[in-house]
């Protein structure tokens, strides 16, 4: 099992204030790995390290090392695009651009350099089938994307983030403001997709980390309280903090 | 809750309701009123020219023969330039503002946008008059006569006042309004949003072009709108700068007169019933024309606004 992500003593601060503590911990390629933690823990504040989302605001500094494949992405002279090209984000709502469900696709094939139509269609496509939404909106490719129901722009988001074909996939409570149904439909897509690509994802719900994931980290005040498997975080953690948070004492 | 207390809250509830509705209501009465007295003080001058007012170039207050063309022909051109001018810099400001200026650079900049608003119209036409006009017929038109004086639009003596200079002076008087109106407009792009964009590889020019611009589009119009409805009335420093010639000409350097220039130059000299009447007229199509521009606008936004929006 290859590590896909090592992350080794990361601190972070935005502006004074330090959010993230001496971060280590691995993400293995074609795994899920499940963030969880109380509001503010940082989870959130890590997951936007992997792909350097931070560097849009003025202010935010890194410390220690994010290695993608043995390299370091917080070297100086990093390729922003390409990084996040490589690494795709799906947020806590659902983000459709404003334009229609083909567009919305196409968006990012196009900013690759794609031209050829006949290849843009077809991975928009594929993009729409591996993200289980093809079969509904098949015959409503042109119509706005906002025109389609929350968990249909969530799922949305992902055939975006998936038709770009990165290696990682970053989740940021993907299901928070999706029903029940919806959120099922993300949780059988997450275990389709991390046949192909590595995923990390930020969730609040721990049922949902005990279901979807292989490992599962532990966040607290800004450090990583346990990292484990997820069988040993939610069975035998070996912090009592953990234990603590998992059987629903405090958070 | 007793009955007292609950018949009382109900009274006050009432009152506070037919005050408000009253309220509203004087707006579109106030409207209604102004129409009223434009249409019956303009009447003479309808009943002696009829519709052909409005596209009869002759305004001779001598002969007593009024037209209405050249005045609304001005203000429209005028009004044209002005937005051609200002709408691509005021964008960029608002742009610049959101997605790229430096904290300590934002406030101050933005600052200086709303006092420029607020400066008042009879000081950019002073400013226009004195110092921009000098300069424009000093170093611009003997320029674009040299240069594009192939086309028509450009032809004529460098006198430093007349259609351009109008517009020009308009430009710089919307540039405040759209740019502040658009700034606001693009802060309530939810950074959720553009993180997406660049959470698939986007560069800040896309983001810009393919995400913030098409979320803000209905927006950004009425923003513009909003600018030239300020175009179309402006009187001060459009008449300092218009030239005041009941004449039009293809070339934009030309002398020109609009509706607003027109009457505050004439008003005080028009003691006859049937030029004071025409001059009213002129009030009333400005009036009809600002209120179709601002029809227009609402359609336009209603068509394009995005449906739906879910955040």
């Amino acid at each position: 099992m290859k590590d896909k992500f090592t992350i080794k003593d990361l601190n972070f601060w935005y502006g004074e204030k330090q959010a993230l503590k001496n971060i280590s911990l691995v993400a293995k390629d074609r795994k899920v790995t499940a963030l969880i933690g109380p509001s503010g823990c940082g989870k959130t504040t890590f997951l936007r390290c992997l792909n350097r989302m931070h560097d849009l605001y003025p202010g935010n500094r890194y410390k220690g090392e994010i290695l993608l494949d043995g390299r370091n992405i917080l070297d100086k002279g990093l390729d922003l695009i390409k990084l996040r090209s490589k690494v795709g984000m799906v947020f806590q709502k659902p983000t459709p651009f404003p334009m229609s469900i083909y567009e919305n696709i196409a968006f990012g094939l196009k900013l690759m350099g794609v031209k050829s139509k006949s290849e843009i269609s077809g991975r928009v496509e594929k993009a729409l089938k591996d993200s289980a939404l093809w079969e509904e909106i098949k015959n409503r490719l042109n119509e706005p994307a906002l025109s389609l129901s929350g968990g249909q722009q969530q799922r949305l988001c992902i055939a975006r983030a998936v038709a770009v074909e990165p290696e990682v996939i970053l989740m940021d409570e993907p299901c928070s403001a999706l029903d029940p149904v919806a959120t099922a439909k993300i949780e059988d897509l997450m275990t389709v997709l991390k046949q192909s690509y590595t995923v990390i994802i930020v969730t609040h719900n721990m049922q949902q980390a005990a279901r979807v994931s292989e490992f599962t980290g532990f966040f607290m005040l800004g450090e990583v309280v346990e990292f484990d498997t997820t069988e040993r975080i939610f069975t035998a953690p070996s912090n009592k903090l953990t234990e603590d948070y998992i059987t629903g004492r405090f958070g | 809750m007793d009955s007292k207390r609950y018949d009382s809250a109900r009274i006050g509830d009432a009152v506070f309701k037919g005050t408000a509705w009253f309220f509203a209501a004087s707006v579109i009465a106030l409207m209604a009123l102004i129409f009223a007295v434009l249409l019956k003080e303009s009447w003479l001058s309808i009943n002696a020219f009829g519709l052909g007012f409005i596209w009869t170039s002759t305004w001779d207050p001598v002969a007593m023969q009024f037209g209405a063309l050249p005045s609304i022909y001005g203000t429209i051109v005028s009004s044209a330039i002005a937005i051609v001018i200002a709408v691509p810099i005021s964008i960029g400001i608002a742009i610049f503002l959101t997605e790229m200026a430096p904290k300590r650079l934002k406030g101050p900049i933005g600052a200086a946008i709303e006092l420029l608003a607020s400066i008042p119209s009879i000081i950019y036409g002073m400013w226009g008059l004195f110092i921009f006009a000098p300069f424009l017929s000093e170093h611009v038109e003997p320029f674009l006569i040299d240069y594009l004086g192939f086309i028509p639009l450009f032809t004529g003596a460098p006198l430093g006042i007349g259609m351009l200079p109008a517009g020009f002076i308009l430009a710089i008087m919307i540039i405040p309004f759209i740019s502040s109106v658009s700034r606001d407009i693009f802060q309530m792009v939810p950074p959720m949003l553009k993180e997406s964009g660049y959470g698939v590889g986007a560069t800040k020019w896309e983001v810009i072009r393919k995400i913030v611009l098409p979320y803000t589009r209905s927006g950004v119009i009425g923003a513009v709108i909003l600018g030239l409805g300020r175009a179309l009335g402006e009187t001060m420093a459009v008449t300092f700068l218009i030239g005041n010639a009941q004449e039009i000409h293809a070339s934009l350097l030309e002398p020109a007169t609009s509706i607003s220039a027109t009457l505050a130059n004439e008003f005080t000299e028009a003691v006859e019933d049937l030029y004071l009447s025409s001059l009213v007229e002129l009030g009333l199509i400005l009036f009809v024309i600002t209120f179709v521009v601002l029809g227009l606008a609402k359609l336009l936004i209603s068509r394009f606004s995005y449906q739906g929006g879910k955040f």
